[in-house]
């Protein structure tokens, strides 16, 4: 992987290198060379297979992370495409021209992180939530068990402990 | 609101222009109403012994619950022999099955379904996850409590329950109905407007008229 | 052995101008399929919903389709009925604490993701299974793949109508759903493979009953291939129906059986062996016609090999050792900052976690990657276009999809 990150590295200004694996390394890169990277990698390169798009949320650093991920069958090796984004009002070109596949991992980012993709096909409409009106889920700021306890009627009777502490009462009471 | 639901002007094939208004137009508006008991008590046990004897079930999987629905239906544990069997269509069926984990918006469409069934009917929770959550006690799109949405008339604990634990399930039920206590779509009837006041919490952008059998 | 359909009767693609409409849109050579203007006011199209409530739809899922006549002109595949927020939910559980919620992502097979997702934790602990384990992982999910095939077979041959075949593979997936058993103590969430190893070895005399579960059903699969692959009405049914153009493969992200069916090797197995691939004899079942039939025999044919495997995993899987690798105290276990992806191949495709953690004792972000998640979203809705509706069913099942695993 190391000769391709210098290959690239030759064409495009690009971040660190993160091996992994021998057959999987991540990249990080800036958005306006997403898309050079991205065609010379499927076209040039043989990573023809889009694995996944993705997001990470790190709230400390007021950013979001893309990850694309891509693979080339051929020489069985993957490639992981990291890119930050600020937070807020988080926008990013579509590459649902490269693949149309992409458009769905789109359309779910959209909803579940709030990423704009403009001109990604039927990039807002509902996916997966219906009549959602909260901040988009899958933002580390939301707070599952909170809005469960606002939203839904529990049964009385449940009773729920902080399993570290419980185990620990339980089971290592010395404190191990 | 969906364009597809809002009042419109509609040209007819014979150049006849009318007015359409799908919710006012394709839905029933009145509420259900309570179901008396047959005039005479012996009548009455006897259609509850029929109705105890022929549960059809709604084959709708909302949930993971659904995968032993598939052994129930073959020769290995045969639900057939006790009178059970799966429509595909509600208003074939007296027995709506939730099947595990009711996501916000499959409660929508359960709901529709539930109303759409004939009387009299009857619901099973199947799965911890309908009776407190379950699994997902956190989840922001799952309902924690069943009974507060639709009348549960017999729950199965499990996660998953087996199929022999339906298949008591089942029987437990008979014998629910038998003595006359199976009276989830009266309770549903009498207490319409709780259980219409719980789901719009839940559900958001309600778009489907109060009772839409 | 190979099926050769007969071309000139049924050829593989339908003859253009047979049953186009006007309409619909020449999807031959595009790559995107852009959106069309449907006028519905006109009265020539009727918006028809199949699902959720529907028995030709697999789970809980719903197309939307347009259809002009009795043919569709577009399809939108919905999906969102089965959401928990999984990845929501794990981020908030400790490292063991997810472990028991992931199998409940995909619930016909779920061990894949119980195995994804401890390789995933593993990798990035930077722990090692032992080989004992490793075997054991193998052959768990090789059961679990000639389960889903099973599970699967049922539901193509119903969806043309053959109802009998669901009955017969029913009855032989419980056969191995009882091995589960025996091995885990549960029928379909197993929870065996956990990070680190697995819970236990095989009870004795567990080969033996495996044998006698292997030989009744290679038994009933030859049944199925009299009954349902030689059957007329499910050839005509199924050979050119839903084609998939070898081009589409790479650009819709296409893997597993519709991809081995249009003649593309893909196999995760061979391409990137994990556990212990490398060390069985396998060569990944391929096919030609990329229809609806040929997508059928692969997964027919790879249920045999997946048998062939069991076997050879049986016969040759060591009989002592230990079971887990030492991992930390999990009420402390904190993993560094770091990202990974896992793959195996499942009887769908490829499966996949792509995992990221902090350094806290809490997984930053789990993504899961599923095969349903491409197949039945832009694939579905690209080959529904020029279908008949009573073929939708067909067309969907053969694509193999599990809603759950597309929105988690």
């Amino acid at each position: 992987m190391r000769e391709l990150y210098a290959k690239l590295n030759r064409l495009f200004p690009l971040g660190e290198l993160t091996e992994r694996r021998s057959n999987l390394a991540f990249i990080t890169l800036t958005a306006e060379y997403l898309r050079p990277v991205l065609l010379h990698l499927r076209d040039r390169e043989g990573f023809s297979h889009l694995v996944l798009l993705t997001a990470v949320d790190w709230l400390e650093e007021g950013q979001f992370q893309l990850s694309y991920l891509l693979s080339d069958r051929a020489n069985g090796r993957d490639i992981g495409l990291r890119l930050m984004l600020p937070r807020d009002g988080a926008s990013m070109e579509s590459i649902h021209d490269l693949w149309p596949t992409a458009a769905t991992y789109q359309r779910e980012l959209r909803e579940m992180f709030g990423i704009d993709f403009p001109g990604s096909p039927r990039i807002n409409e509902e996916f997966i939530l219906e009549g959602w009106t909260d901040i988009p889920p899958y933002r580390r700021d939301f707070d599952t068990l909170k809005f469960a306890q606002e939203n839904f009627v529990a049964r009385p009777g449940r009773e729920t402990w902080d399993p570290a502490r419980h185990m620990k009462d339980q089971l290592y009471p010395d404190g191990a | 609101m969906k364009a597809e639901l809002e009042k419109r002007i509609v040209k007819g094939p014979d150049g006849i222009e009318f007015e359409v208004d799908p919710l006012q137009d394709y839905y029933c508006q009145e509420a259900p109403t309570v179901m008396p008991a047959a005039y005479s008590k012996i009548v009455e046990g006897f259609f509850n012994w029929a109705r105890a004897e022929s549960l059809w079930i709604l084959g709708f999987g909302t949930g993971c619950g659904a995968i032993e629905m598939r052994p129930l239906m073959t020769p290995r544990f045969d639900a057939y022999r006790y009178g059970v069997q799966w429509r595909p269509t509600p208003r074939q069926a007296n027995l709506f099955i939730i099947s595990g984990y009711l996501s916000v918006k499959t409660l929508k469409r359960a709901i529709r379904s539930y109303e759409q069934m004939q009387n009299p009917k009857y619901v099973i929770g199947l799965g911890s996850c309908t009776i407190n959550g379950g699994m997902y006690w956190d989840s922001y799109n799952t309902l924690k409590r069943l009974d507060y949405y639709l009348p549960v008339d017999l729950y199965i604990a499990g996660c998953m329950p087996r199929p022999e634990a339906l298949l008591q399930g089942f029987e437990d039920l008979k014998e629910i109905i038998r003595a006359g206590k199976g009276e989830g779509a009266n309770q549903y009837a009498q207490y319409f407007d709780w259980y219409k006041m719980n789901q719009k919490q839940v559900i958001h952008d309600w778009d489907m008229p109060d009772y839409n059998w | 052995m190979a099926y050769q359909p007969d071309r000139s009767q049924y050829p593989a693609r339908r003859p253009d101008g047979l049953s186009r409409h006007p309409a619909s849109r020449d999807t031959s050579t595009a790559l995107c399929v852009g959106s069309l203007d449907i006028d519905l006011a006109s009265g020539k199209y009727l918006k028809l919903w199949q699902g959720p409530n529907h028995p030709g739809i697999t789970g809980n899922m719903s197309l939307e389709l347009t259809v002009c006549g009795d043919e569709v002109v577009e399809g939108k595949t919905h999906v969102g009925y089965l959401h928990r927020g999984f990845e929501k939910l794990m981020e908030r559980r400790t490292f063991i604490q997810c472990f028991p919620i992931v199998c409940r992502i995909c619930v016909p097979e779920p061990d894949f993701n119980e195995y994804c997702y401890a390789a995933a934790v593993e990798e990035l602990a930077g722990i090692q299974s032992p080989e004992r384990a490793d075997w054991i992982r193998t052959l768990i999910l090789e059961m679990g793949r000639i389960n889903s095939y099973l599970m699967y077979l049922g539901g193509q041959a119903g969806a043309f109508g053959l109802g009998v075949i669901g009955q017969w593979t029913t009855y032989v997936r419980d056969l191995m759903l009882d091995r589960f058993e025996e091995l885990s103590g549960a029928r379909i969430y197993h929870m065996f493979i956990l990070p680190g190893g697995v819970r236990d070895g095989l009870p004795d005399g567990f080969e033996q009953r495996m044998e006698e579960t292997l030989v009744e059903i290679e038994r009933v699969m030859s049944d199925v291939l009299d009954v349902m692959f030689r059957n007329a009405v499910f050839k005509k049914r199924a050979v050119g129906l839903g084609y998939i153009d070898p081009a589409l493969i790479e650009p819709y992200g296409v893997t597993g059986p519709p991809a081995r069916a249009a003649g593309v090797a893909k196999d995760v197995r061979k391409d990137q062996p994990y556990l212990v691939y490398p060390q069985l004899d396998f060569e990944p079942v391929t096919g030609a016609d990329s229809d609806v039939y040929t997508r059928a025999d692969v997964r027919r044919r790879d249920l045999l090999m997946s048998i062939d495997l069991v076997r050879q995993i049986l016969a040759r899987m060591p009989k002592e050792g230990p079971l887990m690798a030492k991992i930390p105290n999990v009420l402390h276990w904190k993993i560094p900052r770091g990202e990974t992806y896992i793959r195996g191949e499942c009887s769908r495709g490829e499966y996949g976690y792509y995992l990221v953690t902090d350094g806290s004792g809490y997984p930053r972000r789990v993504n899961v990657r599923g095969p349903s998640y491409t197949h039945a979203m832009a694939l579905m809705e690209r080959l529904i276009v020029n279908c008949n509706i009573a073929d939708v069913a067909g067309l969907l099942v053969s694509l193999h999809t599990y809603p759950p695993e597309i929105e988690r």
